[in-house]
C-alpha cells in the first residue's frame, strides 16, 4: 500500500544551522500519527517541507505517493494542513474564506460539505461573521475547517490545542477521531503527551533535526523499564541508602526512580531498618511522557539509580 | 482554471470591500491634480497646439492613476498578506505560480483600469477630451497596468516590512511617473533631461497612451508600444522565476 507520508534522507539547512539531518519516515494510510519533541527540533520544519511551505536542501517526500516538490498539485490535493499560527484574512467573512479555499483546489461546488464542516466545527451562527471580529478559539476551528474543504486524505495539525480552552480542545477532538475512523490519515505534533498517548496509534520522537524514536505507543511505554515511587514518610527524611534513588520532592512527598520493580524489595527493607513509618506510598507506572523525558535525557529527571536509556 | 478565478475573484474582492480607500480615494487626489496644475499653468504651457493644457494633462493624469493603482494592488495585497500570514493558504494549495502571476497581475490591471476609467468619466464632465484611436487607448491602459501590477508582485514578495514597501514605492515608483511627462512634453526639457527621459519607460506609456487621444505623440507609438511589450514580458519573467523558486516566501 502506498504510504500516506513518506519522508526519505530529509535534510534542512539554514545556513550553518541544520534543523534537519537525514530525517526517514513512513505513515501509513489511516493512521493517528504524532510528532513529538522540545521546540527547535524540526517538527514544524518537516510539516511545512511536506506542506511545500519550505525547500528540504535534500531529501524527498511524498503525499500518497506524490512527489511534494515536483508533482506538488496532486500532492496537495491530497494533504490538509492546520498551521501552528493563528492566521485569517481579515477581508472575508468565514463562509467566503471557506468558500474560497474550496475555489483554491479546483471545487466550484462545494457548499454541501462546507455546511457540514461548519456544523461539526460549531460555525453555524458565525458563518456571516468576519474573521477579525472572531475568537482565537474560533479563528482556530476556521483553520481546522479550511484545511478540510478539500476533504483530503491526510490532515496535518500542528499544535491544534495549543491556547485552546477545555470544551473546544475536546469537540476538535472529537471530530479529529471521527474523521480518522472514516479513513482519514491523522498526523499531529502537539505538546500534551497525554493527548498523544490517549490519541495516537504512533509516535515520532525528534530532537535536534533527528527522529530519536519511532514506535507504537504501546512499545515505547513498555519499553521504559522500572517505575517511580512516591512516598510520604513521618518522620519526614529518607534513608541514607535510598538518597541516590531520589528523584525530585513534592508537596510532602519523595519520588524515587526505580531501574526495576525488584528494588522495592529493598526500598521496603531500608524503611524498615530505619524505623521510619510510611503514611502514603504510590507506585507510579511510566507514561508516554516518561518516555518522552528520558529520551529527550532531560537531566532534571535523571539522576544516579535511574535507568538511563 | 477554477483555481486562477477564485483567486483573481478573492483579489478583487479585496479591494472592492475596500472601494472607498482603493478606487475613490485615488480619483479624488487625481482631479486635484488636475484642478490645481490647471489652475497654475493653464497660461503658460502649450504643450500641443490647439490642446489646452488642462485636456493635454488629462491622458497623462489618468495614465499615472492606473499605473500607481495597479502597483498598490498587488504589491499591498501581497505584504500584507505575508505580514499577516495568511499568504500560507495560497501557498498550500494546489495554485500553480502562473496562476498566482496571472491572478495578482489581472486583479491589479482592473483596479488600474477602474480608476483610470473613472477620473476619466469624470474629466469628461468638465473637459472636452478628443479620443482619437480607442484601440491605442485601451492597448497602453492594459500594457501599462499590467507591467505595474508585475512590479508590484515583485515589490510586495522582496519587501520584509511596510517600510521597505514605502521606500520602492516613494523612491522608484513616484520619480519615474512623475518624470515620464505627465505634465509636461519632454522636448520642451534640455537635452539631458530629454536623454534621461527615454530610458525611462514610464515615458512610453504615456506618450503612448496620450497618442491614443490627440493622435500626436513625442515619439512613435508603435515605438513605444514595442519598449511597454518588452518591459512587460522582461518584468514578467523575473516575476515568474522569483514565484517558481519561492523567493521569500517557500524558505
Amino acid at each position: 500500500m502506498t504510504p500516506a507520508i513518506e519522508v526519505e534522507q530529509m535534510h534542512k539547512r539554514y545556513g550553518a544551522l541544520r534543523v534537519l539531518a537525514g530525517i526517514d519516515l513512513k505513515v501509513e494510510p489511516g493512521e493517528f500519527f504524532a510528532l513529538l519533541g522540545p521546540n527547535g527540533a524540526g517538527k514544524t520544519t518537516l510539516i511545512n517541507i511536506i506542506a511545500g511551505l519550505t525547500r528540504a536542501t535534500s531529501g524527498r517526500a511524498r503525499v500518497m505517493g506524490h512527489d511534494v516538490v515536483s508533482h506538488y498539485r496532486e500532492a496537495r490535493r491530497m494533504l490538509g494542513v492546520v498551521p501552528q499560527e493563528l492566521v485569517f484574512d481579515p477581508f472575508f467573512t468565514v463562509h467566503e474564506t471557506l468558500v474560497i479555499q474550496s475555489g483554491y483546489y479546483g471545487l466550484k461546488n462545494n457548499g454541501v460539505w462546507i455546511e457540514e464542516i461548519i456544523h461539526h466545527l460549531d460555525l453555524a451562527d458565525k458563518a456571516d461573521t468576519n474573521m477579525r471580529a472572531l475568537s482565537g478559539g474560533m479563528k482556530r476551528r476556521v483553520l481546522v475547517a479550511q484545511a478540510l474543504v478539500h476533504k483530503p486524505p491526510v490532515i496535518v495539525l500542528d499544535e491544534p490545542t495549543a491556547g485552546v480552552d477545555v470544551e473546544l480542545r475536546q469537540g476538535l477532538w472529537r471530530f479529529i477521531k471521527q474523521l480518522n475512523r472514516e479513513g482519514h490519515t491523522i498526523v499531529l505534533t502537539t505538546h500534551y503527551l497525554e493527548e498523544a498517548e490517549a490519541l495516537c496509534s504512533r509516535v515520532a520522537m525528534m530532537k535536534q533535526g533527528n527522529v530519536v524514536a519511532l514506535d507504537s505507543v504501546r512499545n515505547l511505554i513498555s519499553s521504559v523499564s522500572g517505575c517511580s515511587v512516591r512516598l510520604r514518610l513521618s518522620p519526614d527524611t529518607l534513608p541514607p541508602a535510598l538518597q541516590p534513588l531520589m528523584s525530585s520532592r513534592e508537596e510532602g512527598c519523595y519520588i524515587l526512580t526505580l531501574a526495576e520493580y525488584s528494588q522495592l524489595e529493598q526500598v521496603m527493607a531500608a524503611l524498615r531498618t530505619a524505623a521510619l513509618q510510611v503514611l502514603e506510598m504510590q507506585v507510579l507506572q511510566p507514561d508516554l511522557e516518561e518516555v518522552f523525558i528520558r529520551i529527550m535525557g532531560t537531566h532534571k529527571i535523571r539522576k544516579p539509580g535511574t535507568l538511563s536509556v | 482554471m477554477t483555481g486562477f478565478l477564485t483567486l483573481l475573484y478573492k483579489e478583487l474582492l479585496r479591494f472592492w470591500k475596500v472601494g472607498f480607500q482603493t478606487v475613490f480615494a485615488p480619483m479624488v487626489s487625481t482631479l486635484l491634480y488636475l484642478l490645481i496644475f490647471s489652475h497654475v499653468l493653464e497660461e503658460h504651457v502649450q504643450a500641443y497646439p490647439g490642446v489646452a493644457y488642462t485636456v493635454f494633462l488629462v491622458p497623462g493624469l489618468v495614465m499615472m492613476a492606473m499605473l500607481q493603482n495597479a502597483f498598490a494592488n498587488s504589491s499591498s495585497s501581497l505584504i500584507q498578506s505575508k505580514i499577516t500570514g495568511n499568504l500560507v493558504f495560497i501557498l498550500l494549495s494546489p495554485l500553480s505560480y502562473r496562476e498566482i502571476f496571472f491572478a495578482y497581475v489581472t486583479a491589479s490591471v482592473v483596479r488600474g483600469l477602474a480608476v483610470g476609467l473613472g477620473v476619466y468619466l469624470v474629466t469628461l464632465v468638465f473637459f472636452d477630451v478628443p479620443l482619437s484611436s480607442f484601440s491605442w487607448v485601451l492597448m497602453f491602459a492594459l500594457m501599462g497596468s499590467a507591467l505595474l501590477g508585475a512590479i508590484g508582485v515583485i515589490a510586495g514578495i522582496w519587501a520584509e516590512k511596510f517600510d521597505q514597501l514605502a521606500a520602492f514605492q516613494n523612491f522608484v515608483i513616484l520619480p519615474l511617473t512623475f518624470l515620464s511627462g505627465v505634465f509636461y512634453t519632454i522636448p520642451s526639457l534640455p537635452p539631458f533631461w530629454q536623454g534621461l527621459s527615454h530610458l525611462n519607460p514610464f515615458f512610453y506609456m504615456i506618450d503612448g497612451f496620450r497618442y491614443g487621444f490627440f493622435h500626436a505623440s513625442d515619439i512613435s507609438p508603435y515605438f513605444s508600444l514595442g519598449i511597454v511589450a518588452a518591459c512587460f514580458v522582461a518584468v514578467s519573467w523575473v516575476t515568474l522565476q522569483m514565484l517558481k523558486r519561492g523567493y521569500k516566501i517557500r524558505h
